[in-house]
């Protein structure tokens, strides 16, 4: 069972139903026992980081999150859920996350050139580090493939977490990890095939 | 680098697919379910889902759609068609839409457009607008295409923009439906004023038409069409296939 975890930010239907299409069975929830009795973690989120930090926070999820990572639990964040892995982010302010992976969220407007527009929005292409395995979140689609991103903000100086990148006037962060914990800044239950097979690769770990 | 995308558009009236669909070997050709698993199937970036149903209970019925629809593909989907209200975005995204299309409803109360934009996201917005030439301007028109609201629509589109308005769908009626190409002036006069994605639409009748759009106006993001892509015209893995290899960035 796949916990989706569900701290009042973003809508969870589209999530849900790409887990349902590959016949994992999930479910939705904010309760810490069901958290604990879950074999794998999703942490989602769309919104501004510092509203979602504090809901987490709020609920006493942000430690149950980091003691299940911890524990060895397969943990994949999606989106505004990949930021809230890292140690910090400027969206807004200065915010704390979870410090599961080393990084910072930080404008993409600092990193493209102008000309560039700002969301980073639509399909691009995953590229993956050189001279590194493929992660096991890929093992399943190809470099080159495109996925689905909408963001204005990304993850910076994640060192060696990084797993793909997306070119955009710059190498943004497409994907991290850190042990046991994955996340991704594009939206595999919008990127068609493609991203059934990431999250397939996640149910697989 | 972010690709351009091919957008088949579906019209959808009390449940059911309108306006004349024809594929071979596609039973049930009405069904918005089995199109969207067709074209998702074909490589469609996104999917565009009018709903131009009148009554209540059709918009009910559309509701249910939309929410199979989204359980079953996993590719953007936008909503448009009867979006007057912030209520209006809350009951679609619920179903599973990405972004919802305004078009009339932001014409009659322009203030949809912040007030959306304010809860959901720029990019959760867009402003499709009907634009016709009148007296060597382009001007907006309401209600289909069948009334001068007196707008000019270069200044409309940048207010909605400077407002929230995250993507511009610019459909010309002086080219849609003569298959003659996209109204590339008329692009252009937008992309000049905007710096959000801009979704060409109206007058595409053949793959020629896809590369010169993307060729010479580079702003542009995303080519829209329905009957040419509906009735087989143009079938999208060929048309990405040809654009791919005449340079443009594709997802094939």
């Amino acid at each position: 069972m796949i916990a989706i975890i569900d701290y009042g930010v973003g809508n969870l239907f589209s999530l849900k139903s790409s887990f349902a299409a590959i016949g994992a069975e999930t479910v939705v929830t904010g309760e810490a026992a069901v958290i604990r009795s879950a074999d794998k973690l999703i942490l989602p989120g769309v919104g501004a980081f510092g509203d979602a930090a504090a809901l987490l926070r709020r609920d006493g999820l942000d430690k149950l999150v980091c003691e299940e990572a911890a524990s060895g639990k397969p943990l994949l964040g999606i989106c505004l859920g990949m930021q809230l892995l890292f140690d910090d982010s400027l969206e807004y302010g200065r915010h704390e996350g979870l410090g599961l992976i080393p990084g910072s969220v930080r404008p993409i407007a600092e990193y493209i050139p102008e000309g560039y527009k700002i969301p980073h929005i639509g399909w691009n292409a995953l590229r993956f580090p050189a001279g590194k395995p493929v992660s096991p979140l890929f093992r399943h689609i190809r470099e080159g493939d495109c996925v689905y991103f909408v963001h204005s903000f990304c993850g910076a100086e994640c060192g060696e977490s990084v797993i793909a990148s997306a070119e955009y006037g710059a190498e943004l962060t497409a994907a991290v990890a850190r042990g046991n914990v994955y996340g991704v800044q594009f939206h595999p239950e919008k990127s068609g095939n493609v991203g059934l097979n990431i999250l397939r690769a996640f149910c697989e770990l | 680098m972010i690709t351009k995308r091919i957008i088949p558009c579906l019209d959808v009236k009390d449940g059911r697919v309108v306006k004349g669909v024809n594929f071979l070997g596609l039973a049930d050709v009405s069904s918005p379910v089995k199109l969207a698993k067709f074209y998702s199937d074909c490589g469609a970036d996104e999917l565009v889902f009018y709903d131009i149903t009148a009554s209540a209970e059709g918009r009910a019925l559309f509701t249910d759609i939309l929410t199979e629809v989204a359980s079953t593909i996993f590719i953007p989907l936008t909503v448009g068609g009867g979006i007057n209200s912030v209520d209006d975005f809350d009951r679609v995204l619920k179903c599973g839409a990405d972004k919802v299309s305004v078009n009339s409803g932001a014409l009659r109360d322009p203030s949809l457009i912040p007030a959306a934009a304010k809860r959901y996201g720029d990019q959760c917005v867009v402003l499709s607008v009907d634009a016709k030439r009148v007296d060597g301007r382009f001007r907006v028109f309401a209600k289909g295409g069948r009334e001068d609201t007196g707008l000019d629509a270069i200044e409309w589109i940048k207010s909605g923009v400077a407002n929230g308005a995250g993507e511009i769908v610019l459909n010309s009626i002086d080219t849609d439906g003569v298959k003659n190409g996209f109204d590339l002036e008329m692009l252009q006069a937008v992309c000049d004023v905007v710096d959000v994605p801009v979704i060409a639409s109206g007058g595409a009748g053949c793959a020629e038409h896809f590369k010169t759009l993307f060729h010479t106006l580079p702003k542009v993001d995303a080519g829209l069409a329905a009957s040419i892509f509906h009735f087989g015209e143009v079938s999208i893995p060929d048309l990405k296939r040809e654009l791919a290899e005449d340079g443009i960035i594709m997802r094939v």
